[in-house]
């Protein structure tokens, strides 16, 4: 196995006043040129795993235990400033608001340019390099359009802009934040399409938080479940679909509304995600699990191997065809 | 631009039609006959019929106000009876006074304003912001004639670094303009310094609370760039409203401190013609500073386009 591009050991990231945990022992690795999909119900993280990567967590949150190691690098013990370096040239990342993630009083080529300025290109060949860049990003008449500013640009056409931003940065590892939430079901579409072709082409290091289980089938390699800031099951894309071990993963499998079929009552999880600081004491998604025993509340279980390429935090996985103990062999 | 230029500028004539309206009026909205105004009681019916003949009174109301308008369109704003000349004259021999004040006042403020609300806002809670806003607090309470006389005590009677008041005319002497003006100018921009760096703190706050700041840190920007680059550029549009309020008031309003400093201003004279029931001084400077009003909202408003690329499309 190749040395992963980006390791997460043990985060932990904590409210600064309560001492309420948002995410808790997280840990993940991410390969050179492998998209990692990051899926969980709003409320179970994926944002500040995001941003805790990136070095960008709000003040009222602090990481308080964990490493995050960037291409054999680690970040936690680093100053801000060494952060700040990495970011714009290492890590990239796109977020989900395109309406506002973008400066409204600046021409949005100059917006890609000064990230490119930043790493030392010149002024003329910096304008030369997002004309290009909004080429590769499939923004027509790109000529024109850097001179844009951003309510000049359709949504779609401004996370292309943000797209452009991020690969301005050549980054090793790039951060999709649901870049596709906030569009048009059709553009969502064009977007994803636009991803996974750079991803190729460029062979880029995507981590791509969604809650859209759809998407992730589409581009992700692996899968991370989280469920209310802790790992539920980390698998390969196809063992996430095909025999999810967590009974959370699969509970949200069976919320996907499907055409088959008569038309029915839609499938949901019943109950909602625990808020921070009401945590409770067991497996944290125990009081919503349909296959609870008494033994989930007493403590969170640990994230286990439960089979080839997939591990999933749960006392009792579902297991596969054959019995479990053959598979840990 | 052509037509929102156009379109400002509509607005701006309706105003000035209302205003000169208004203006016209004065002189029938006092008690009595306008007359008895003018001339003492003890005049005599001759007299006032004489003054009547003089002032137009005895023409229909609606033959007045047609002279009236006629008058003012050619920039005839009257004759003062006090002063025993034309109004127009006297106001523009007076402006270059007021707009030096003004312009000084205004850069100062604007200057140290928006300086000292970065400060404050890059150091959020902390104790330059206190320190900012603690000193913007004491300009915005301190009465601005109190602090002119204070200042003419400390600098112009103690230490004898400026006069104590008086104005000398850029083209005679500029570094007695510089001595003459500086004073009074402080005085106005402590006053306006405080409500602008309040304004560009509160501003600033809330634009670094936008998503595209974080965008700017995740492209790994230094945090100045940030602050001057994405940070500023935007929080200057309130800003500006802020900016032309204050520019209208310095204009039209720094009556006080040109009495205290002796400064002979426009703002003295209004002042003066309605102390004496001067009325054609009271009706030309009612327009005047209607237009002064209009002319700063109409910079601001094109300022507006050039600060936010949004503003054009409209």
């Amino acid at each position: 196995m190749t040395r992963p591009i980006l390791e997460i050991k043990g985060l932990t990231t904590t409210l600064a006043n309560s001492k309420a945990t948002v995410l808790e022992d997280v840990s993940f690795s991410l390969q050179p040129g492998e998209v990692l999909g990051v899926v969980g119900e709003s409320g179970s993280g994926k944002s500040m795993l995001a941003l805790s990567v990136m070095g960008l967590l709000p003040k009222v949150i602090r990481r308080t235990a964990g490493y995050i190691i960037l291409n054999g690098e680690d970040l936690t013990g680093s100053p801000p400033e060494h952060w700040r370096e990495k970011r714009g040239r290492d890590l990239a990342m796109i977020f989900q608001e395109p309406m506002t993630a973008l400066n409204p009083v600046m021409r949005v080529g100059d917006q890609v340019a000064e990230v490119l300025r930043r790493r030392g290109v010149p002024a003329e060949k910096a304008r030369q390099e997002t004309i290009n860049l909004f080429m590769q990003v499939e923004i027509p008449s790109p000529e024109q359009r850097v001179r844009a500013y951003p309510h000049e640009l359709s949504g779609g056409m401004r996370q292309r802009v943000m797209i452009a931003i991020a690969l301005a940065a050549d980054p090793k590892v790039l951060i999709a934040d649901e870049p596709t939430t906030a569009l048009d079901v059709t553009v969502q579409a064009q977007i994803l399409d636009l991803l996974r072709k750079l991803q190729r082409e460029r062979g880029l290091s995507l981590l791509f938080i969604t809650h859209d289980l759809g998407v992730i089938a589409e581009i992700a390699d692996r899968v991370l479940v989280l469920y209310a800031g802790r790992v539920a099951e980390l698998a390969s894309v196809r063992k996430i679909f095909d025999s999810p071990q967590h009974p959370y993963t699969r509970a949200l499998l069976a919320s996907i509304p499907q055409t088959k079929g008569p038309r029915g009552r839609l499938v949901t999880i019943e109950g909602a995600v625990p808020s921070v600081g009401t945590m409770p004491k067991g497996c944290r998604y125990a009081p919503r699990c349909t296959f609870r025993r008494d033994i989930c509340e007493q403590e969170p279980p640990r994230l286990g191997i439960v089979g080839p390429s997939q591990a999933a935090a749960c006392l009792q996985p579902f297991g596969f065809e054959q019995p479990q103990e053959e598979a840990l062999a | 631009m052509a037509r929102f230029l156009t379109k400002r500028l509509a607005g701006a004539f309706v105003v000035l039609v209302l205003v000169s309206l208004m203006s016209f009026s004065i002189i029938w909205l006092v008690p009595g006959d306008p007359t008895a105004a003018f001339l003492d009681t003890s005049a005599t019916p001759e007299q006032v019929e004489r003054l009547r003949r003089e002032l137009g009174l005895d023409q229909p109301i609606f033959i007045q106000m047609l002279e009236w308008y006629g008058r003012i369109l050619q920039g005839d704003l009257g004759h003062s009876i006090l002063l025993n000349r034309s109004v127009t004259a006297a106001i523009l021999e007076r402006l270059p006074v007021t707009l030096s004040l003004a312009s000084i006042a205004l850069a100062l403020a604007l200057l140290a304003g928006i300086s000292a609300g970065i400060v404050a806002a890059v150091n959020h809670n902390r104790w330059p912001d206190q320190v900012v806003m603690t000193v913007a607090l004491f300009g915005l309470s301190v009465p601005d004639f109190w602090l002119g006389i204070m200042l003419i005590l400390l600098f112009a009677v103690k230490l004898g670094f400026f006069p104590t008041g008086g104005y000398v005319p850029l083209g005679e002497d500029p570094l007695g303009w510089l001595g003459s003006i500086f004073m009074p100018a402080m005085t106005l921009a402590v006053i306006q310094v405080g409500f602008i760096a309040r304004m560009t703190r509160a501003s600033m706050l809330e634009i670094l609370n936008q998503d595209f700041i974080r965008t700017a840190d995740a492209k790994g920007l230094k945090r100045m760039d940030i602050m001057l680059r994405h940070g500023l550029p935007n929080a200057l549009v309130p800003v500006l409203t802020v900016a032309g309020i204050v520019a209208g008031a310095l204009l039209g309003g720094a009556v006080i401190i040109e009495q205290v400093f002796s400064i002979p201003g426009v703002g003295r004279l209004i002042i003066g013609g309605i102390l004496s029931r001067d009325y054609p001084v009271i009706q030309g400077g009612l327009l005047f500073l209607a237009v002064i009003y209009l002319a700063v909202n109409l910079v601001v408003d094109i300022l507006y386009a050039f600060v936010d690329p949004r503003v054009r499309l409209e």
